[in-house]
């Protein structure tokens, strides 16, 4: 394209500019992979996005991808285009810690499947990025290697758990990210850096070698800075996998056509439901996200959609199921870390002891508080109240989205009720921090595909708002298709996509 | 539903494995009592004709071919291990003296 032979700094582009230019011989892997690393070098210390870089092992992907193009070798096509892994997965040889002080320096023997499809996609892989302690939390705070900062307002939140790949993606470290999603750790992140975020549907993208919290929630999926960009991802990630016992046994949906459809701009005899209980002040939703989102949806009607009013009543009580199938999910699946065949040994007497000490001193207070949460949720004479009561909320959950997808194709609403919260504000108060993915949580309980994108920013504050759309099981197709539809219409009036409008960060020297 | 206390979280942290010194007990037994008594009230919608849903999307008997396939090595099984001997896991004494 005439744009990319002009572009002189290519951490600005975007993935999908940067694939067409390696193809068309205007830039090489080696270049794109250097300009990252040295715009992490000069802005991810006060951003702290990444937990590991890997600057030769990116080079040397580049390096091999140049000498394969150059030899005419037929490339997929985003050969040469760098990635960040959330460290969440494991990646054979690269450190991969979870955000854990527990697995500190431990190098996993094997990859994940998602990992092994991005080197067979020939993309050079730069680090990995920041979380929450094992993906417990909405700001990266929970990190156990400190938190991340927004690149929009560094004393602001980033979003969680995956606040490093929105960041990376914000603060232009990289044109691509992948993330996971158990209760809107993709979607919120997203909405807070203007960034764009997909769950998919559970199931579409393999979870092995992914380091489980709840394995009834947990999703992978993409990041980027634009809708295209996200839907040349998935397809990268998506896919059956039989190392995964509840991976989808159907192709990857359509997402990058339904992206290319959707940027023309036609919603003609598209339904779209605005979720009453996920939206308005009442439900502490701030102003300003309220104003972008209603915006959002006058942009919806203008390109022929349908906007009606829908109501899921039994999300009032998505909030706290997720708060018990999460934590009793997450209590079974930490309890591998055992001091005895990866990660930290605090040595006592015996194996007992020794258990005790360990994971007294390699988890951090949230991982415990949710640990305990789980072991209370599940024990005798208090399951049936609590564990098997959230399931039943879940099954009403569900079928809420049924009705409200017979009326409409798909639904939406505020990412999050409020722009990014200053670090430190809701640390000491847990269920204030729960009650960021208030509208994020019944797509996990569901298992639906959502997706995150920006929709301006709040006049009050100048920070980023996250416009949520969400379409039934197996119709990820449609969220790219409206997103990219809202995303052109968005760029048409700025001139340009919202995370060019992010403040320059400091540089470094 | 009562409240947790104090003793509960002790036990509980016991039963998870998880030390916890008087500090650690002080600390997260008034936030644990906190969210208890916020997500206890899935129990008010919950009636006795609601089926439980344990996965999102149904998926019954999943089978491979029951045929031998690479696997890790043992040297990369035990490469992360805090210690290893003779090919093995190797632990501190399963049983205390008092035992």
């Amino acid at each position: 394209m005439a744009e990319t032979s002009a572009v002189t700094d290519w951490t600005r582009a975007t993935a999908a500019q940067m694939a067409d230019a390696l193809a068309a011989g205007e830039v090489t892997s080696v270049e794109l992979v250097q300009a990252h690393l040295d715009r992490i070098a000069a802005v991810d210390g006060p951003v702290h996005a990444f937990l590991h870089i890997d600057a030769e092992g990116a080079l040397e992907t580049a390096r091999a991808v140049d000498a394969d193009r150059a030899a005419g070798v037929s490339l997929p096509r985003l050969a040469g285009v760098p990635i960040g892994i959330k460290d969440v997965l494991v990646t054979k040889g690269l450190p991969t810690t979870a955000g854990s002080r527990i697995l500190e320096g431990w190098v996993p023997p094997y990859d994940a499947t998602v990992t092994r499809r991005v080197r067979e996609a020939r993309m050079p892989i730069l680090g990995k990025t920041n979380m929450d302690e094992f993906a417990m939390g909405s700001s990266t705070e929970h990190s156990g290697y400190g938190p991340t900062h927004n690149p929009w307002d560094l004393s602001r939140i980033p979003g969680g758990s995956g606040g490093g790949s929105a960041a990376a993606l914000a603060a232009f470290e990289a044109p691509l990210t992948i993330g996971s999603d158990t209760g809107g750790s993709i979607r919120q992140p997203a909405s807070v850096t203007a960034t764009v975020g997909v769950k998919p549907t559970y199931g579409g993208v393999s979870r092995f070698g992914a380091i489980a919290l709840a394995s009834s929630l947990d999703q992978l999926g993409p990041c980027g800075r634009t809708v295209l960009d996200t839907a040349l991802l998935h397809e990268v990630m998506g896919g059956h996998d039989e190392m995964d016992a509840t991976s989808l046994d159907e192709p990857v949906p359509a997402v990058v056509s339904a992206a290319l459809e959707g940027a023309a701009m036609d919603l003609t005899g598209v339904k779209v439901g605005v979720v009453r209980e996920l939206s308005g002040a009442d439900g502490g939703y701030q102003a300003g996200v309220m104003q972008r989102f209603e915006e959002s949806l006058a942009r919806l009607r203008e390109m022929g959609a349908e906007v009606v009013e829908v109501s899921c009543p039994s999300f009032e009580y998505a909030l706290a199921a997720y708060y018990v199938i999460l934590p009793s999910e997450a209590s079974s699946n930490l309890a591998k870390f055992d001091s005895v065949r990866f990660g930290l040994r605090v040595e006592k007497s015996t194996v007992e002891k020794t258990m005790l000490a360990t994971r007294a001193e390699g988890f951090g207070d949230e991982v415990k508080r949710r640990i305990i949460l789980g072991t209370y949720a599940l024990s005798a004479g208090y399951y049936d109240a609590y564990y098997g009561s959230a399931q039943k909320v879940r099954t009403l959950v569900q079928r809420d989205f049924d009705a409200a997808f017979a009326q409409c194709d798909v639904l939406v609403s505020p990412t999050t009720p409020t722009t990014p919260f200053k670090i430190g504000e809701r640390i000491d108060d847990p269920l204030a921090m729960y009650l960021n993915d208030i509208a994020t949580i019944p797509a996990n309980l569901a298992g639906i595909p959502g997706m995150s994108l920006p929709s301006g920013l709040a006049p009050e504050d100048g920070l980023p708002v996250g416009f949520q759309i969400l379409a039934p099981a197996h119709e990820d197709a449609r969220l790219y298709r409206i997103g990219a539809a809202l995303e052109a219409s968005l760029a048409a009036e700025w001139g340009g996509p919202l995370s060019a409008q992010a403040p320059e960060l400091e540089v470094a020297s | 539903m009562s409240s947790l206390d104090r003793s509960d979280v002790a036990r509980l942290a016991g039963l998870a494995r998880i030390d916890m010194s008087d500090a650690d007990l002080d600390r997260l037994s008034g936030q644990l009592a906190v969210i208890v008594d916020a997500v206890a009230k899935v129990a008010e919608v919950a009636g006795e004709d609601v089926p439980a849903t344990s996965h999102p999307i149904p998926m019954a008997n999943i089978h491979r071919e029951d045929v031998v396939r690479p696997s890790l090595a043992q040297d990369a099984a035990l490469s992360g291990a805090p210690d290893a001997e003779d090919g093995r896991f190797r632990v501190p004494q399963i049983l205390g003296e008092e035992a």
